[in-house]
């Protein structure tokens, strides 16, 4: 009896360790977002740049380690913190070392924190996880830990760079802001009422309000009051259809300032703005679609515009994840060691493909890098979006936003 | 007080566009005893419908078009589905039309994608057509009340001046009679599904260009449409016209005057709680009239339903 056991326990032992030898070929990178649901659209997208990141900027230049490819693995987590703590075990146990992910700041809270404790426990097993979209700012500052990288610039520090846009603007002089009534929206009219008060004593907040989520069917009301409150510019952090009926209809009533956007573009939202949104809509983000900013850059979108004629490169950071992890593999001298490689990514300095410098802030692990206002127009637009004629034209550049913005985080570094 | 008429106008297009989905639903129910749940997905087809159109032939005869589409197939759904379960009873009925409006929103998905569409309003109502301190109201906006009226008159009048309207009319209260008078029962049922589901396709149409076309525009509205009949009283085109304005105006001026209801609870004579942190009526207090606007129809109907079980203009109970 004690013989069959051990000679399981061998075969066991033998099978795990001819699998870790098969999976240490390529470097496994689960991507771990919603594939089904109402955000489906969103997380598609995402996995196609990603895939389209490491096939050309990684593989294609030779791989890692003087010839280890990348891989996307992707998990479906229909946008739910519970069922990505699920995948995020299938994907470990799969030999991930570095996992993705970004719809979501709810998600985001419960992978970190998974994450966290996992590596604890699991010393031979750690993993990173590279945040390229969830911007709740709590992730890189009380919730930060030494596993968690953040590729986008948190919510604080795009309103930031949207605050010194408007504070330059002298015709800004009352502002309205309205959200969705959750977190985010909540942080987003916390922060501009908190910054254009340092910034500008002198501009009014005439309204700052939150609606219900998803339930709103016709804007006009809300609209009529932003108008009657005489608002130069309207703030907002809406997203999805929410974002596309507040847009239409404050400017189908009338309203001709800017509106300042975090989500007022790509997955249809800037096709069906068209010509109504013109001139009107800005939106605060990293990475520079128009004007190009080099020959690179432009045929990465012609490449991936000829892979996925129906995408758009609505996350420009993702090439940044993919580049700088490269980077730091390379650094680090391995990508099994997720330690030493981590302790590569601190501090890096890298030149993105949209232009710019950037930095890992080795503090908090949140990505230093220039943030754009872009506005929403089809004058000198080379590369659109939704194949709609319209695309987002830079206007301002905030370079290395937010550099000296503080943080709380404190980390335990192993 | 400018904002008083500017807000009047707003709540008459968004009631006259939830009285072109109710009166049809209104109808239905009346004559089946069921709700169709998938009403509000016939809206949004006729919506799609009328984008795609509107991509080779214009928006004009997307409107022309979109709505008969959606007629045809709605009559279709009611000879070669609902006919059927019929037999089986209510409950059936109501999982029928449920699933149908569960499987419209993924073919939707399926065909247009998951993100909005541009669907636009077309170049020719694209101005201003009058403006009241500084809000302007869309030619698009008269537009929409336009239809909506003429449509209102137009059912009005074949259903109370016209052969054919007494005849559905009979047929909805006295169905058997009806038929031993050597009337086709079934064909009006049908006939009046298909216009029914027509007219919300007509809404769908012309509401799509201002409050987007995208996979969920039927849940957003969906319920809604179930609460104006309810009001308004089953199977009357009145109650429903009534009550959809009603539910126009309320949810506008709701979302328009931020009326805290620390102010109301204060003109009432309440007293402000000292440890306003620790009170547990504390969201009560925090409340403004925006973020309840949206629960107002609700509420009233549950008051409909206390006081007047067979609504507003209603000859029976729900």
């Amino acid at each position: 009896m004690r013989k069959t056991t051990k000679f399981g326990l061998t075969t066991a032992i033998a099978l795990i360790m001819g699998s870790s030898a098969a999976l240490a070929e390529t470097v496994k990178i689960a991507f771990i977002d919603p594939l089904s649901g109402p955000f489906a659209a969103t997380g598609t997208n995402g996995l196609h740049q990603f895939e389209f990141a490491v096939e050309k900027l990684v593989n294609e230049q030779g791989g890692v380690l003087g010839g280890t490819k990348f891989e996307i693995l992707s998990y479906d987590n229909k946008t739910s913190p519970q069922e990505s703590l699920v995948q995020l075990q299938v994907a470990i146990d799969q030999g991930a070392k570095y996992i993705v992910q970004g719809n979501s700041s709810g998600v985001a809270h419960a992978l970190t924190d998974a994450i966290n404790k996992h590596n604890r426990r699991n010393p031979d097993r750690r993993v990173l996880f590279l945040n390229y979209s969830a911007v709740d700012p709590a992730l890189t500052n009380d919730a930060c830990n030494f596993w968690h990288f953040r590729f986008d610039a948190n919510a604080d520090m795009k309103m930031d760079a949207l605050t010194d846009v408007m504070a330059e603007d002298s015709s800004i002089q009352k502002v309205y802001i309205i959200g969705q009534d959750y977190s985010f929206g909540q942080a987003v009219s916390a922060a501009a009422n908190a910054m254009l008060a340092e910034k500008r004593d002198d501009i009014e907040v005439v309204g700052d309000e939150l609606h219900p989520i998803g339930r709103i069917q016709d804007f006009t009301p809300y609209a009529r009051k932003i108008i009657a409150s005489g608002a130069d510019a309207v703030i907002t952090g809406n997203w999805g259809s929410d974002m596309l009926g507040l847009g239409r209809a404050i400017l189908e009533n009338g309203f001709t300032g800017p509106i300042y956007t975090y989500y007022g573009a790509a997955d249809g939202i800037t096709a069906a703005f068209g010509e109504t949104g013109k001139g009107s809509l800005r939106l605060v983000a990293e990475g520079q679609i128009n004007p190009p900013v080099s020959d690179r850059a432009s045929e990465y979108i012609e490449a991936f515009k000829a892979k996925h004629p129906d995408g758009n490169i609505s996350q420009p950071r993702i090439t940044n994840v993919i580049e700088m992890l490269a980077k730091a593999i390379d650094e680090a001298g391995t990508a099994d060691d997720v330690v030493a490689v981590a302790y590569a990514l601190a501090g890096l300095e890298h030149e993105g493909l949209w232009g710019g410098n950037m930095i890992m802030r080795t503090e908090d692990h949140q990505l230093i890098q220039d943030v754009h206002i872009h506005v929403h127009t089809n004058e000198d637009i080379t590369f659109d979006f939704d194949n709609s004629g319209y695309g987002l034209m830079s206007e301002n550049n905030i370079v290395m936003a937010g550099m000296d913005s503080p943080t709380t985080c404190q980390m335990d570094r192993p | 007080m400018d904002l008083i008429f500017v807000n009047l106008i707003d709540g008459l297009v968004t009631g006259l566009l939830l009285f072109m989905l109710s009166a049809g639903l209104t109808l239905i129910f009346s004559m089946m005893g069921v709700l169709n749940f998938a009403h509000a997905s016939f809206y949004m087809l006729g919506a799609y419908f009328a984008y795609q159109i509107s991509l080779a032939l214009g928006f004009w005869m997307g409107l022309l078009l979109a709505p008969i589409i959606v007629g045809v197939l709605g009559a279709g759904v009611e000879r070669y589905g609902l006919r059927r379960v019929h037999q089986y009873g209510h409950v059936p009925e109501l999982i029928f039309t449920f699933g149908l409006a569960l499987l419209i929103e993924e073919v939707v998905q399926f065909v247009w994608g998951k993100n909005n569409v541009p669907y636009n309003t077309p170049e020719i109502l694209q101005f201003s057509a009058f403006a009241i301190a500084g809000n302007s109201i869309p030619a698009y906006k008269i537009f929409m009340i336009f239809i909506s009226i003429s449509i209102f008159i137009g059912l009005l009048f074949i259903l109370t001046k016209t052969r054919i309207g007494m005849i559905i009319q009979a047929a909805l209260s006295y169905p058997r009679t009806v038929e031993t008078l050597g009337h086709n029962v079934p064909l009006i049922f049908m006939g009046v599904f298909g216009v029914g589901t027509g007219l919300a396709g007509v809404a769908g149409v012309i509401a799509g260009p201002t409050l987007g076309t995208f996979p969920g525009m039927a849940f957003v509205l969906g319920s809604i449409v179930f609460v104006t009949i309810v009001i308004g009283g089953l199977g009357s085109l009145w109650g429903a016209l009534v009550a959809s304005l009603m539910i126009g105006w309320i949810t506008t001026f709701a979302a328009s005057y931020n009326i805290r209801f620390e102010d109301i609870l204060l003109a009432v004579g309440f007293s402000m709680p000292e440890n306003m942190a620790e009170s547990p009526f504390r969201d009560i207090w925090n409340m403004t009239t925006p973020q309840i606007g949206p629960i107002l129809p609700y509420l009233l109907m549950v008051i409909i339903l206390v006081v007047r079980p067979h609504g507003l203009f209603g000859k029976r109970g729900a």
